[in-house]
């Protein structure tokens, strides 16, 4: 546990050492307000809870899309830059090294989803929500762009660098995010699994509307250790390969 | 027991070996230098014993534990720079050797020490707090040594320490490996023979994935060496070539007057005749200017091994085909 501490914050360091880190938070909180105030705040009169819901809605498309640029150059750039010798050579395992740099990327997500915070605060300024509503957006927003830092941080192995571990990683994002569309033209039981497999629209509506869903919550904790676990397979087996 | 020991080491990407049934074994506290052309197979062996790359048969066990099967332990043990540092350029020197530090199991409470330890080993106090990124690439490899070194490994690995620098940070370098003598086993890779020479106390030479000759700089003359060129620039003596034509060993003379009355004899002999071809210099009342080995016999004996291989060239184009300093 405390490897994964160590390279977590190193990692950490890394995002706000570089203009990486400030460009993806600086990004992400433009779009998410002019979509806020472009489609969530309208001329339309709407209850502050439907407003709420239209935030989350598009921030959930942001966490994702931020969740891929975080991600992708965790492991592809280490080894671009030979640096991922360093832990090949050192006493730590494949796992730690891949806990350690999932937890920097969530943590990082965390603070941009922090930062994002000051929208919610307006309309709970301006309209009638509850901090219920908004803590359960914001649960599912982390858990959304964790599944997809997770998703990416595979790619990211797999890869030669940080444009193939994007593409793999925006690639898995919208394989899971389109199996929904999928399970509507396929017959039980893989309209079922298809559509339970589907990462936002029925898993993430709950927790929209403000309800804290523990099976999708078991759901998204699952997609992630599965994706983790993928990873850690995937840097052992470049042992032997060197 | 051997501090490091392979056994039948074999590496394979597809049909090609990299490396195939290399054994050797080195003692605690030697410096041994791996000499081979590039894609021999030098980085593939060190990369073994760094135990981040699996052999495809073979073992290879430092202190014990093997590469294989006890990697964590064996990584704990050694020190390991790779052709190229692994450096983070956002970071300053020395938060980046507290990380790995930190990485390498070092106690919290000994990280500061350390961490001083090796600035002041490596001679990196006055870039301390420059960025790795703004680092000429002499410090870079340093502080490439420096991470190697902060948890005080038994065993270092040093893949092509000497590779890029210039001759004063050769000689750095050099003295820097030297300075480790006695305190750590180290291995290094090289392709430049008088490096090896200069900081090893024995030689395994590679060629094409194979471990060809090894042994001491003088062991390796005097197995491979036969012939010895001996130069010789003197000024008188007369009838000196046809005495030392008479020597026992002495192939043959040639005598090429040069500048100043002084004549140059080159002299081709079996073995090791320097001492005798002195004495009839003296005797025959010449004075002498300059008596020498032709070249550097060890380089002599590297040539030998690695040109009596066929088909070099075609190896060197598979190599790259692979895709990297294998």
């Amino acid at each position: 546990m405390k490897k994964i501490g160590i390279i977590a914050m190193r990692e950490l360091g890394s995002f706000f050492n570089t203009w990486m880190g400030y460009v993806i938070v600086a990004a992400a909180l433009i779009i998410d307000g002019i979509l806020f105030n472009a489609y969530a705040v309208t001329s339309e009169p709407k209850l502050s809870a439907e407003v709420l819901a239209d935030f989350f809605y598009f921030a959930s498309g942001l966490s994702m899309v931020a969740g891929i640029f975080l991600a992708m150059r965790l492991l592809a750039e280490e080894k671009q830059n030979g640096t991922i010798v360093l832990f090949y050579t050192s006493p730590v395992t494949e796992r730690q090294i891949v806990y350690g740099k999932f937890l920097s990327a969530v943590i990082f997500s965390l603070v941009l989803h922090a930062a994002s915070l000051y929208m919610p605060a307006l309309i709970m300024v301006h309209g009638k929500i509850s901090v219920g509503h908004v803590a359960a957006g914001y649960i599912c927003l982390s858990l959304l762009g964790a599944t997809t830092i997770a998703f990416t941080l595979l790619a990211s192995c797999l890869a030669p660098n940080q444009l193939v571990a994007a593409v793999g990683g925006a690639f898995l994002t919208v394989f899971f995010l389109t199996l929904w569309l999928l399970s509507g033209v396929v017959d039980a039981p893989f309209k079922d699994l298809f559509g339970w497999l589907s990462i936002h629209n029925s898993h993430f509506t709950p927790f929209s509307n403000g309800i804290i869903s523990l099976k999708d919550v078991v759901f998204y904790f699952g997609m992630i250790f599965f994706f983790l676990e993928c990873s850690v397979r995937a840097l052992e087996s470049r042992r032997c390969q060197g | 027991m051997s501090l490091i020991s392979a056994q039948h080491l074999s590496k394979f990407y597809g049909d090609y070996a990299a490396i195939e049934g290399v054994s050797f074994s080195i003692e605690e506290g030697e410096i041994v230098g791996l000499l081979g052309l590039n894609g021999a197979g030098k980085s593939t062996i060190l990369k073994i014993l760094g135990s981040f790359l699996l052999p495809s048969g073979g073992d290879a066990s430092i202190s014990g534990f093997s590469v294989e099967h006890d990697a964590e332990k064996v990584r704990s043990l050694i020190g390991y720079l790779p052709d190229t540092p692994p450096l983070y350029d956002e970071m300053r020197v020395i938060p980046y050797l507290r990380y790995v530090a930190k990485l390498k199991n070092v106690p919290d409470a000994r990280v500061e020490e350390r961490v001083a330890d090796v600035i002041q080993k490596t001679n990196l106090e006055d870039v301390a707090w420059v960025q790795l990124g703004e680092l000429s690439h002499g410090f870079r490899q340093r502080v490439g040594i420096a991470q190697a070194l902060v948890h005080d490994p038994k065993v270092l690995i040093l893949d092509e320490p000497i590779n890029g620098l210039d001759p004063v940070q050769i000689v750095e370098m050099r003295d820097l490996i030297l300075s480790l003598r006695g305190r750590h086993t180290v291995i290094l890779s090289s392709h430049i023979l008088s490096e090896i020479t200069k900081t090893c106390d024995r030689i395994l030479i590679i060629d094409q994935g194979k471990l060809v000759a090894e042994g001491n700089e003088a062991d390796l003359e005097n197995k491979f060496a036969k012939n010895m060129r001996v130069n010789l620039e003197v000024k008188g003596g007369q009838g000196l070539e046809a005495s030392l034509k008479s020597l026992a060993g002495v192939k043959s003379t040639k005598t090429h007057p040069v500048q100043n009355g002084m004549t140059r004899i080159e002299i081709e002999c079996e073995g090791d005749l320097r001492s005798e071809i002195a004495s009839k210099v003296i005797a025959s009342g010449a004075s002498l200017y300059e008596l020498g080995r032709d070249g550097d016999g060890l380089e002599a004996v590297f040539m030998k091994l690695v040109k009596t291989s066929e088909g070099k060239a075609q190896r060197g184009a598979g190599n790259k085909e692979i895709g990297g300093d294998l």
